[in-house]
């Protein structure tokens, strides 16, 4: 059997992958992908510690987590299309007018 | 064994991440390492008892939401940005700050959790997934159906070219 | 144990793919042209000797891999020569979970004729299936060709519409056999049941000479609209004529594998003629009973011979019975799909999506509502 700590490790790697990949990168479609890496990252630990109470609870959670992502997917990138209409580029340096 | 398949996993999974971070040519190549991720982390479920999770990530993650990725970024062909070393210094060194402090913690847990549960046979099957879902969590399910409306009805509307006329 | 999973494999590798890929290219030439009363291809020969065209799937391999393999200037190339795998794998990968035989006893170890009888089942058949969109959406984009990336858009977004409706028109299926496990669905399809037992909800007994009318209880007798939605599904869904608006010959000019030459585009070619047994596999086990014979069940086919043959000689002997009639179910499949493709004109591509959202998707609810009414009726009833 896999050892929970060995699972709750992975996890915390993707993590810090994600949040590396979001303060980092400037194109803003990698951004959301670190997200969704993020996401990701958070419902392994969720399935991991399921396993190790025996609790479903957790993996009907990692399902609500998958659909808030699904939704959060679709309305980020229709707003990255509408930026790359009215700006020709999804680098977020271009969009940061409200920066003081 | 399952150990094995486990580790074989746990590296693509990572490769993949690293491939979608590391990677400023292409950013199709860089969705297309995360979707390598995705079905690693599928098959991680399975591994540990989560079948009905498993499946279904490999169905909407790695089948539907990334696909909808590689859509836009097909669709706008994007411009690449450039690799600026210089920009990952500081968030690389307080990441790997975190990563010693987690790997400090990660220390202390293999004496505080003690054995896995022993678990019924059909734990993280379509059924016992299902009937839990539908008896008492019946709520967040109708709720996330709202949640899926309105982020449809958002999608169209952020998507949609305007109508002169 | 370990050997018993090796054996199958083979099995499946020897007789379904070795065999089967060969026999329908084979098919779709001569099924093609004696519907369209012509000869087909008959000139391939051996010293002279043309068997009936037969040796045209060895012309077309060694023609494909002598073929220049042209990688276009400007492609991806890493994700152009990975495109055809991933569009091929899925297709094999399927093939673990279906059924082609049941659950024998012999001598006191039970043979179970599938590789993977996991509970999952068609779960994972849709899991491995929404993979396959990603072969067609790498080729289109990794061509650097307008025509490649306007199939892999069309490609794409057909694939993960018809993923939905795959999985909404088994819904009433699922309900009926209440399993997701392959094995268990072939299964219960090895028994009848009797056309006139609904005048039992009515409180009427049913008359002797009437109870004798009984049909296989197949899925395609017990779920008929599922039937049809999915047949359509899993059609549009592997990009099968008459829904192959992606790859429409004469309108992109074989769409998103276009820039694909010699042993690549075998690998595409061989990707879409192993969906089609697969297909035929899917549906015999989940909608025509399977392995199982029609009117007569495992314990009845050995209870009859055991007398003249000895338990474990009649028991092979229904097992191969089993797998023929399998095969024949197969073969039954492939012609309907093979008379489909060459009967119906392509569907123009927005009426491909149209059909999916605006037609299939509400009937399937419905027909998932209707099902469940129906099952909670029988409970309450008997």
């Amino acid at each position: 059997m896999i050892p929970i700590t060995h699972a709750v490790a992975l996890s915390g790697i993707l993590f810090l992958l994600g949040v590396l990949g979001a303060l980092t990168r400037r194109n803003l479609i990698v951004i959301l992908m670190s997200i969704e890496l993020m996401l990701n990252a958070v419902n392994l630990a969720l399935v991991a510690f399921a396993r190790q109470w025996g609790n479903q609870a957790g993996q009907l959670f990692v399902l609500m987590v998958i659909v808030v992502a699904a939704a959060e997917v679709a309305v980020g990138l229709g707003i990255v299309l509408s930026l790359f209409r009215n700006r020709e580029s999804v680098n977020v340096e271009d969009a940061s007018l409200l920066k003081w | 064994m399952t150990l094995g398949l486990f580790y074989f996993f746990a590296f693509i999974a990572i490769a993949g991440a690293l491939g979608m971070l590391l990677n400023t040519r292409n950013t199709v190549a860089g969705a297309l390492s995360l979707v390598a991720t995705m079905c690693a982390l599928g098959a991680i479920y399975v591994l540990l008892d989560a079948y009905l999770i498993g499946a279904l990530q490999i169905m909407v993650y790695a089948g539907a939401i990334l696909v909808l990725f590689l859509f836009v970024v097909m669709l706008l062909n994007l411009r690449q940005d450039a690799f600026v070393g210089a920009r990952f210094a500081k968030p690389l060194f307080w990441t790997l700050a975190a990563a010693a402090l987690a790997a400090g913690f990660l220390a202390l847990l293999p004496g505080a959790f003690g054995p896995p549960a022993e678990i019924p046979s059909d734990f993280g099957g379509y059924r016992a997934v299902g009937a839990e879902l539908f008896t008492d969590y019946v709520l967040a399910f109708e709720v996330t159906s709202l949640l899926l409306l309105s982020a449809m009805i958002g999608a169209v509307i952020l998507a949609k070219r305007k109508i002169d006329g | 144990m370990e050997l018993q999973v090796v054996f199958k494999l083979l099995f499946i590798v020897l007789v379904i793919m070795a065999a089967f890929l060969p026999l329908i290219t084979w098919v779709e030439r001569k099924q093609s042209a004696v519907m369209q009363d012509r000869i087909g291809a008959n000139r391939a020969d051996v010293l002279g000797i043309t068997a009936l065209g037969l040796l045209h799937p060895a012309a077309d391999v060694v023609k494909l891999l002598t073929k220049e393999d042209v990688v276009p200037a400007g492609a991806n190339r890493w994700i152009h020569q990975l495109a055809p795998v991933i569009a091929l794998v899925p297709a094999i990968i399927t093939l673990a979970v279906i059924p082609y035989g049941g659950a024998y006893q012999l001598d006191g170890w039970v043979l179970n004729l599938v590789v993977a009888d996991i509970d999952w089942g068609m779960l994972y058949v849709f899991a491995v299936g929404s993979i396959a969109t990603y072969g067609a959406v790498m080729a289109g984009w990794a061509s650097n060709s307008n025509w490649g990336l306007l199939g892999s858009m069309r490609a794409s977004a057909q694939m993960i519409s018809y993923e939905v409706t795959m999985g909404l028109s088994l819904v009433g299926l699922f309900m009926v056999f209440d399993s997701l496990r392959l094995t268990e669905i072939a299964q219960a399809q090895d028994a009848t049941f009797r056309i006139f037992g609904f005048l039992e909800l009515l409180g009427m007994a049913v008359p002797g000479w009437l109870a004798w009318l009984q049909l296989p209880s197949w899925g395609v007798f017990l779920q008929p609209l599922g039937f049809i939605l999915f047949l359509t599904c899993i059609m549009a869904e592997n990009k099968r004529p008459p829904f192959d608006a992606p790859e429409g010959e004469s309108e992109l000019v074989a769409g998103y594998h276009m820039e694909y030459s010699g042993m690549r585009f075998g690998l595409f070619y061989t990707a879409e003629f192993l969906e089609v047994p697969v297909i035929g596999m899917i549906v015999t086990t989940l909608f025509l009973g399977g392995w199982s014979i029609p009117w007569l069940s495992q314990a009845e086919i050995i209870g009859g011979l055991t007398p003249a043959l000895g338990v474990t000689f009649a028991t092979v002997l229904c097992m191969v019975l089993h797998v023929v009639s399998f095969l024949l179910k197969v073969i039954v499949m492939i012609w309907l799909q093979m008379a489909l493709r060459w009967t119906l004109p392509r569907f123009r591509y927005d009426q491909v999506m149209d059909l999916c959202w605006k037609m299939i998707l509400p009937i399937s609810i419905a027909n998932a509502f209707v099902t469940g009414g129906v099952i909670l009726l029988l409970e309450r009833v008997g």
